[in-house]
């Protein structure tokens, strides 16, 4: 072992590696700050480059790639409230705030340097582990990874804010909207209404810029004036480097987790910055800032997600199974180097091994480093306002958001759940919920009928799943102790209330009515397909129920009584637009897509929107439409991808990009 | 202006994409690519094996190509490949740009009626096809060392479960040879993919599983090493004359008609045996294959079919391909179609049989 590591210490110091290795960051940097576009985008790009490269330089340039994208999307993330990407969705709800409050750079700061330690944790882990961990991984089957779901579900209790009934409600709607489309066992299509596009399931990166990025959009276009409301940029990096060093046994406990959740095959990376967000906050003491800018919940999921990449190498290379999205872009990239992951690499290769896990942690130092340096300049994005950036984000999201499916089905999704997103934030329902109730839908289903079909009901008494499920207890407990209890001036918090309590009494029975067409439509299916969404429209309907009735009283004193159109500090100004104004803006480019195709309909909405909502003359207005919609394009072209089109296209034999 | 920043940060990105661009619009003579741009439509992720296969063909076919134009994959999966697969068929020109590969899993849903096949392969000219094996392989605590009239007594005595990604995926085939052969398997369905399967193997969570033939030679083997694995029969592969021979990459290895003439004394017949010829035919002779649209003019899918004869004859393609696809005749030309015939045409009295064997058995319904 210690002959390999000195072998692969050689390989990774030397120039040539390392050269390549810093085009795979750059690279990585370049792609991975949009949100939503990550390692697949990034290799495409790649990928005429890769092509008679020798192995061993197209090898380095693809973990600088890999390594730097859980990092570089921490910008919009923290300086956006857009997660840019399922890993750092968790990063969203306190690095946001802290942005606004001007302290972005200081975020950043944090975020960066918990991810570089983060990733230097994983690395070191790993190179003890990777030569022994074979069989942990396989005392892990289906019983323990069904326990593992229910142990992250349970940090529902966590994230659920200040009511518990939203935040089971959230949960389940979540669970739901997860269960939609084929089932795991029959494949009989669940809720889809007979569309094709829902056979498969609503794509998970859709849904989370649905949940976090359009009602993030619409409140700060109807807010106005920039991101930052300070104007300042605050004490900078070197703040958020101390608070990590003042924090760092926390990071070091999250890395740890992210590493060991990222290492179980099957299970996901996407749940791991929840779980290490759910565990900070029900190990603090003090939890009344977290959601409002609290800098440990920055820490905790970024040291956490750097560190996951490390340990989703683990399944990769022993098993040849990759144990996230952004590893099955590598064993992709490895594959055509003519490098084959498996058993026999970790056995034979012991010293390519651990170049590839220690190039990963320098790239991990590299790009967080880079990011550091950068975040000065980028964090002055939140001072710019925001009517200028919008259009932009709009379009990329939009960009992503087709990434899933390549179907115009994924923008009518992004629009649709963007809808139930904003009214969720509305009324205060914990999106987090929803977001962890989605994420372990279809995994907590799978292993737990394949838990039941290997083990039958047994399976309970596994000793793993024992002590999953003891570890699920006293993480419940621990949650529980210390809630936040509230302690607002009874009178003058009534006083801010909403009065009329219709809007949310209104939301509230359509999800009992979701909940109702669930349990229905499972009614129809066959006994193995029909019974999970049976089982959570059972159990969500009391509680639905309860909402339903609490709400059409009017009990405006009922801790459920929640309205941001009410208490919001965006209505501070008359002048602030209604809640719809936006929703209809992003309506009618809906529809003009839908009219005209994508290509025509960006155009037009960046033309409209900048000379409706900015003062920007027609010269600006062009160099910045064309600037933004010349970079999708050439995103477009790399990546051999069509945008969607519209009934003019179907009338029409338009030229690409157009048609 | 900050967000010129953010531009400059992207230039890298731009800059390959300058490069691909700046030659896109050259007018060409036919059956020259020159400067063009072939898009070749793969309808499944990036992870599986047909993506694997794309790679490794694209660069070597760009190099055969006249014009040696760039081969650029595309994946669209959803909808058990039939998205990209229904893609194709409704925006491919004829011009020879576009391509599809399809794999066992767009052939079954078509042999099936599936209905979210809008697809016919009489639409389309095959341009080169690729044979996979398939490899059935037990735990050793079974006790069964080979596929012999003694093992299998042994075997069918075992209460078996099989990891399944749903019964009317290509896990049909070995189900359906399981039945055939008096198993006692049961299969657990919601596998995503046979890396799964392979790892609910590894766990000892099943004990019987099966593996295409890179997969197997890359995963499996060292299984098979260490002795925690024990390799039983293949599917077999077909020969010139559509006969059901033993695999060439696993010439020890019995196929699944070898084995029941081994336990019974007599050649396998009947409904059953006939539908399994015809899906395994359908789903690993001629499992991958490369098409364009029909009636793209002769020169260019001669071009393109010669690109394909050039491509695998190339000296050191043979060993390449034995390491990533196994070691199988690709076929090409005349082979080609004969094997394409054979992959996508289904007798209506064993499409009959397997559906309702299939709403019996599992209550599915494709």
């Amino acid at each position: 072992m210690l002959e390999a590591l000195a072998a692969a210490l050689v390989e990774i110091t030397s120039g040539q590696h390392l050269i390549y290795l810093l085009g795979g960051v750059a690279m990585g940097l370049a792609v991975g700050i949009f949100p939503g576009l990550g390692g697949i985008v990034g290799l495409s790009i790649l990928l005429p480059f890769l092509y008679g490269m020798d192995p061993t330089s197209a090898l380095s340039m693809l973990i600088g790639l890999v390594a730097v994208i859980p990092t570089s999307d921490t910008f919009t993330s923290v300086l956006m409230g857009i997660p840019g990407s399922s890993a750092s969705q968790a990063t969203v709800l306190d690095g946001f705030p802290l942005a606004k409050k001007g302290e972005g750079a200081r975020a950043l700061g944090a975020a960066f340097s918990a991810s570089l330690f983060g990733g230097l944790i994983g690395a070191v882990i790993l190179t003890f582990v990777i030569v022994v961990a074979r069989d942990v991984i396989l005392l892990f089957t289906s019983a323990e990874l069904f326990m593992l779901t229910i142990l992250g579900l349970s940090m529902v209790g966590v994230l659920a804010g200040g009511n518990l009934a939203k935040g089971l409600l959230g949960c389940g709607l979540g669970l739901m909207f997860g269960a939609l489309g084929g089932a795991p066992a029959t494949g009989e299509f669940r809720m889809t209404l007979g569309n094709p596009y829902l056979g498969d399931g609503l794509p998970l990166v859709v849904i989370g810029l649905a949940m976090f990025a359009v009602p993030e959009i619409v409140d700060l276009l109807r807010a106005g004036g920039s991101i930052s409301r300070s104007q300042t940029l605050g004490h900078g990096w070197l703040r958020g480097l101390k608070d990590m060093w003042v924090y760092k046994w926390l990071c070091i406990r999250c890395a740890a987790i992210g590493c060991m959740i990222g290492a179980l095959p099957g299970l996901g990376g996407s749940v791991v910055d929840w779980i290490a967000y759910g565990h900070v906050k029900q190990t603090s003491k003090d939890k009344s800032q977290f959601g409002k800018g609290d800098i440990r919940g920055v820490l905790a999921p970024e040291s956490a997600n750097n560190a996951k990449e490390g340990g989703g190498l683990i399944p990769t290379l022993l098993f040849g199974i990759p144990g996230s999205g952004s590893m099955a872009v590598f064993i992709g990239g490895m594959v055509l180097i003519g490098l084959e992951p498996g058993p026999a690499m970790v056995e034979g290769q012991l010293n390519l091994t651990y170049v590839i896990i220690w190039s990963l942690a320098l790239a991990n130092v590299i790009g967080a480093g880079a990011c550091l340096f950068l975040s000065r300049y980028v964090a002055m994005l939140t001072t710019v306002r925001y009517a200028y950036l919008a259009p932009f984000m709009i379009m990329v999201i939009c960009f992503a958001a087709f990434q899933a499916q390549r179907d115009l089905g994924d923008l009518i999704t992004l629009f649709v759940m963007g809808m139930v997103g904003i009214l969720l934030k509305r009324f205060g329902w914990p999106r987090p919920a929803f977001l962890i109730g989605f994420v372990l839908a279809d995994q907590s289903e799978t292993y737990l009928y394949q838990a039941i079909q290997f083990y039958d009901w047994d399976f309970l008494l596994r000793p793993g799943v024992l002590i999953i499920a003891a570890i699920t207890v006293v993480s419940a407990w621990l949650g529980a102790r210390n809630a936040p209890t509230g302690e607002v001036d009874a009178e003058t918090a009534l006083a801010k209330k909403a009065k009329n309590m219709r809007p949310q009494a209104w939301f509230a029975t359509a999800v009992f009515a979701f909940f109702a067409w669930g349990l229905l439509d499972g009614l129809g299916q066959s006994f193995i397909g029909g019974i999970y969404t049976i089982g959570i429209g059972v159990v969500m309907l009391p509680i639905a129920g309860y909402m339903v009735y609490v709400t059409w009283s009017n009990n405006v004193a009922h801790t459920v009584n929640y309205d941001h159109e009410v208490e919001g500090a965006h209505l501070q100004s008359d002048d602030t637009p209604g809640l719809w104004h936006y929703i209809l803006w992003l309506a009618a480019f809906l529809a003009s897509i839908v009219l005209i195709g994508f290509w025509l309909a960006i155009v037009g909405f960046f033309v409209i929107f900048l000379r409706v909502k900015t003062d920007a003359s027609w010269l600006r207005i062009a160099c910045m439409t064309a600037g933004g919609v010349g970079f999708v394009t050439a995103l477009a072209w790399v990546m051999v991808l069509d945008f969607p089109r519209g009934l003019l296209q179907d009338v029409l034999v338009l030229p690409w990009p157009i048609g | 202006m900050t967000l010129l920043k953010l531009a400059k940060g992207a230039t890298l990105a731009f800059a390959g994409a300058a490069l691909t661009l700046g030659t896109a619009a050259t007018p060409a003579p036919a059956a020259d690519f020159s400067g063009k741009r072939i898009e070749w439509i793969i309808p499944y992720g990036t992870g599986g094996g047909s993506n694997r296969w794309a790679r490794f063909y694209a660069p070597r076919l760009q190099k055969h190509i006249p014009g040696n134009p760039t081969v650029a994959i595309k994946n669209m999966p959803g909808a058990s490949s039939t998205k990209g697969t229904n893609f194709f068929a409704r925006r491919a020109g004829t011009d020879g740009l576009m391509m599809l590969g399809t794999s066992g899993s767009t052939q079954f849903p078509f042999l099936l009626d599936d209905r979210r096949v809008k697809y016919d392969y009489a639409d389309w000219e095959v341009i080169l096809a690729t044979p996979v094996g398939g490899i059935v392989y037990v735990n050793p605590s079974l006790g069964v060392k080979e596929a012999s009239r003694e093992g299998m007594k042994q075997l069918q005595k075992a209460k078996l479960k099989f990891g399944s990604q749903g019964a009317t995926s290509l896990d049909l085939v070995p189900l359906l040879a399981f039945d055939i052969l008096g198993l006692n398997v049961k299969p657990v369905f919601g596998m995503k993919g046979r890396g799964p399967s392979r790892l609910a193997f590894e766990r000892g969570e099943v004990r019987i599983d099966y593996q295409t033939t890179p997969a197997f030679i890359k995963r499996v083997t060292p299984l098979v090493d260490a002795g925690k694995a024990v390799p039983l029969m293949t599917w077999g592969m077909l020969d010139d004359q559509g006969e059901l021979v033993r695999d060439p990459t696993f010439p020890d290895l019995p196929h699944v008609g070898e084995v029941y003439e081994r336990m019974h004394g007599k050649k396998p017949k009947g409904p059953a045996w006939r539908a399994w010829r015809t899906f395994m035919a359908a789903g690993y002779p001629a499992q991958k294959m490369i098409f364009v649209k029909k009636g793209t003019p002769a020169d260019i899918v001669a071009a393109l079919r010669k690109a394909a004869a050039d491509t695998v004859n190339e000296p050191g393609f043979k060993e390449a391909a034995a390491k990533s696809l196994g070691n199988y005749p690709q076929a090409v030309g005349a082979k080609a179609e004969v094997l394409m015939k054979v992959a996508t045409t289904v007798s209506p009295a064993s499409k009959a049989w397997v559906k309702a064997w299939l709403k019996r058995r599992f209550n599915a319904v494709p």
